[in-house]
């Protein structure tokens, strides 16, 4: 009988899993939990019974395929779209050799790409859209085949990668009696190459500008100071405004500038403020001892920015700066009110036509997933990047 | 030998061109000399442009007759002045910037909250919330809510709530309070409880400082002014209140009303009404801004270290004590600064009103560039407008954050 005192059964430590024990973990742990519960799945229901029925039933999709080809390229000609299509698959062939040189981060960057050339193909657009997206995506699968563990080739797809700018540049704009003069430039290949342009740009500018602020030389310390507090006290439409307004009067009597380039160079010194001040705060954040000890070493000022303080502040802020950049993707949406015609400007000129009048919702919530789809990919980057280098986690 | 030769070396002197101090000081002259060469560039260049286009440039032209409509802000008649039309692009432009602000950070709060909570619905949602309406950009949902508002029923079908807010595609129109015949007299019922209050404080004050702590060492001593913010605190807020209470129920009349709006004719009259712009910039710029403050909220919680909160757990304080005494006051020093970046984003975001036809301040001032072809001086009365407002909110700001921060720390 006394031994039964020790036999006694102790339940064991409830380690129940399954889906009812993560519903009752995560969804009604306490009475205003299961309250909470219920009123998101009345609010989501409902949302996603309007968003659906608007989608599948009420939307006159027509507008998008109809005007495809303006929204990607504008008004580019269609006989020089071969330029566009070269630049396509120059880039596909670099990124299918980079995914498979290196790993990580670069592969998933290319799924991510892929899936995207993916969706294009899956959608119900015209045919010769949908033609490009699989040459592009069989291009990549080749060549990652191809440049698996060629470790030596490395060297020569970072030069592919300088060198694709230009390239990329030269090839759009054309030469000689072929020109694609940027008037023609449009659509998301315009909004991609201002983003592109203005991120390129912006980055050494801003870094300048953030050691010019911190410069121990008066002078050159107030005016980046005053610089970067004027730029980022007004908003970019008042630049850009400007940029289109008043550049002339300032500029000697018969020189033009065109306008996508003056729009570059407003973006990208709005942007330069802004990434200034991302970068400064990660100076800030170096110990000052580092600086002291790259000194005692004997390294200049040259050396020792770019060896010592640089590297770690701008591994510290590499969050900001992708958001600068994010933000500068989005704010190109704005270049239309100088008459530019980037996405949404085309998407507007799409709805002045009468043809498409009241197509709104349609057209904006196309081009909002396209914006969406960037910025998010640049952000979910960002994010991995932040992981891989154990940002935070010091 | 060898210490004569190191003797030497150290006695020569430097040539100047490799002296540092030298380059330091020669340098920031280039600098200078070439920002005053780019600048006189411009400048002559500017005269040479401006001589061309025939304009001449001044600001006299601010007190001629503007001759143009304005749709919204304080009564405008267009044989009024450009200075009055500008001025009101402001006021519309700090409306739009305060009732913004307000409405992005209850909703940015809201939302932040949320990604923290334990329920997993919630947190998706919130997620989902913030991730769709910060990677889109601003100027497309203005123009997309802008876009609806469009497709809302006319004012004889409007949508009505509680009957007292109507939205139609004139606008918005809901009950609002509104000053009554009784507010004068009610505000000699305030002027004198403040007048009391004040009083009240300096004599609380005057007492503890002379008489209650008197027998304590003049360093342990409070200070006469920290006696009056603790008078401030426990005596005048509650007088104040008691005699705004008392004489809200002697006035005759009440001091406010609401006022509903009615259908009078082809329109709603009474109450309080936003127009169709405004509302989109309102929605646009409160929900784009309310995306980026949830993600402010949530990092500068989830930034106050977890020990911290294990630590107050293990103390024995309540989950809402933790809260309010351990996270919270933590985390706010974290999130006033780019809090405050926010705001301003906003207040400058607002000059996307030009794409939907709101009269903001950048509206306007672009509609008198059209018309006088003034731009340098209409472009410089812009651009200090907008700084002399970001670096007004930024001084609010900061001067909030040193505060809290004191108390915080």
């Amino acid at each position: 009988m006394e031994n039964l005192a020790f036999t006694q059964e102790v339940k064991p430590p409830n380690t129940q899993k399954g889906p009812v024990k993560w519903l009752k973990d995560n969804l009604f742990s306490t009475w205003y939990n299961s309250i909470l519960t219920c009123l998101g799945l009345v609010i989501l229901f409902f949302v996603f019974k309007s968003v659906f029925t608007w989608v599948f039933t009420q939307a006159n999709w027509k507008v998008i395929p109809a005007n495809l080809q303006i929204l990607s390229i504008g008004s580019y000609p269609l006989e020089q779209i071969w330029r566009v299509s070269s630049v396509i698959y120059g880039l596909a062939v670099l990124l299918g050799l980079s995914a498979g040189i290196w790993n990580g981060l670069t592969r998933q960057i290319t799924v991510a790409i892929g899936c995207i050339g993916a969706i294009i193909l899956l959608l119900p657009f015209h045919i010769s859209v949908r033609e490009h997206a699989l040459i592009a995506n069989v291009i990549i699968a080749v060549c990652f085949a191809i440049g698996r563990d060629r470790d030596n080739w490395k060297r020569w797809v970072v030069i592919g990668w300088v060198l694709s700018f230009p390239w990329t540049m030269i090839m759009l704009h054309g030469f000689g009696a072929d020109t694609v003069t940027t008037t023609n430039w449009g659509g998301l290949l315009l909004t991609l190459i201002l983003a592109a342009i203005g991120i390129l740009a912006c980055f050494p500018l801003g870094v300048l500008l953030a050691l010019g602020r911190r410069s121990q030389l008066p002078a050159i310390r107030w005016v980046s100071t005053i610089y970067i507090e004027t730029v980022r006290g007004v908003p970019l439409i008042t630049l850009l405004f400007m940029g289109s307004l008043l550049l002339p009067i300032f500029m000697p009597g018969d020189f033009q500038l065109d306008k996508v380039i003056r729009a570059m160079v407003v973006l990208t010194l709005f942007s330069a403020a802004y990434m200034a001040e991302n970068v400064r705060g990660g100076l800030q954040a170096i110990p000052p001892g580092q600086v002291e000890a790259a000194q005692a070493v004997g390294l200049t000022y040259p050396k020792t920015m770019l060896f010592i303080d640089l590297p770690q502040a701008l591994r510290s802020v590499i969050p900001a700066i992708v958001g600068q950049f994010i933000a500068l993707f989005k704010d190109t949406s704005l270049v239309s009110v100088v008459g530019l015609l980037d996405l949404l400007g085309i998407g507007r000129s799409i709805l002045g036509n009468p043809d498409w009048q009241g197509l709104q919702p349609e057209v904006y919530l196309f081009i909002a997933v396209i914006y969406f789809i960037f910025c998010y990919a640049m952000s979910f980057v960002s994010q991995k990047v932040e992981a891989d280098l154990g940002i935070g986690k010091h | 030998m060898m210490e004569d030769n190191s003797h030497k070396i150290l006695s020569d002197k430097i040539p100047f061109y490799r002296d540092i101090r030298f380059l330091k000081v020669f340098f920031q002259i280039l600098f200078v000399i070439g920002i005053i060469l780019l600048t006189g560039f411009l400048y002559v260049n500017m005269l040479n442009g401006l001589s061309r286009q025939g304009i001449e440039l001044g600001l006299n032209f601010l007190n001629s007759e503007a001759g143009f409509e304005l749709s919204e802000g304080i009564d405008f008649e267009p044989s009024e002045t450009y200075l009055k039309a500008f001025w009101v692009g402001i006021v519309n432009t700090i409306k739009i910037s305060i009732i913004g602000i307000f409405c992005a950070t209850v909703i940015g709060f809201f939302f932040g909250i949320a990604r923290l909570s334990n329920n997993w619905l919630i947190r998706q949602i919130a997620s989902v919330y913030v991730e769709c309406f910060r990677n889109i950009p601003l100027l497309l949902q203005i123009l997309f809510w802008y876009a609806l508002t469009r497709v809302l029923p006319v004012v004889r079908e409007s949508i009505s709530f509680f009957n007292s807010i109507f939205i139609n595609n004139r606008g918005v129109y809901f009950a609002f309070v509104e000053r009554a015949d009784g507010f004068n007299a009610w505000l000699w019922y305030l002027l004198s409880g403040s007048i009391l209050a004040i009083f009240v404080v300096l004599g609380f004050a005057a007492f503890r400082y002379f008489f209650r702590f008197r027998e304590l060492q003049q360093t342990a001593r409070p200070s006469f002014i920290s006696n009056i913010t603790f008078g401030a605190k426990w005596a005048a807020a509650p007088i104040f209140l008691i005699v705004a209470i008392v004489g809200w129920f002697l006035t005759p009349e009440q001091p406010f009303a609401v006022t509903r709006p009615a259908l009078q004719g082809f329109n709603f009259v009474g109450g309080m009404s936003f127009s169709p712009e405004f509302s989109a910039l309102l929605i646009g710029l409160a929900v784009y801004t309310s995306a980026f403050i949830a993600e402010v909220v949530r990092s500068g919680i989830q930034a106050v270290v977890r020990g911290q909160r294990e630590a107050a757990r293990a103390v024995g304080l309540k989950e809402s004590q933790v809260l309010r005494l351990v996270v919270i006051p933590q985390a706010i020093p974290i999130i006033v600064p780019p809090l405050t970046s926010q705001y301003l984003n906003l207040a400058k975001n607002s000059s996307l009103a030009i794409f939907i036809g709101f009269p903001d301040l950048f509206m306007v001032g672009e509609t008198m560039i059209n018309q006088t072809g003034q731009s340098i001086p209409v472009f410089a009365m812009i651009m200090v407008s907008y700084l002399i407002m970001s670096l007004t909110t930024s001084a609010f700001m900061n001067w909030y954050n040193r505060r809290i921060t004191r108390v915080g720390k």
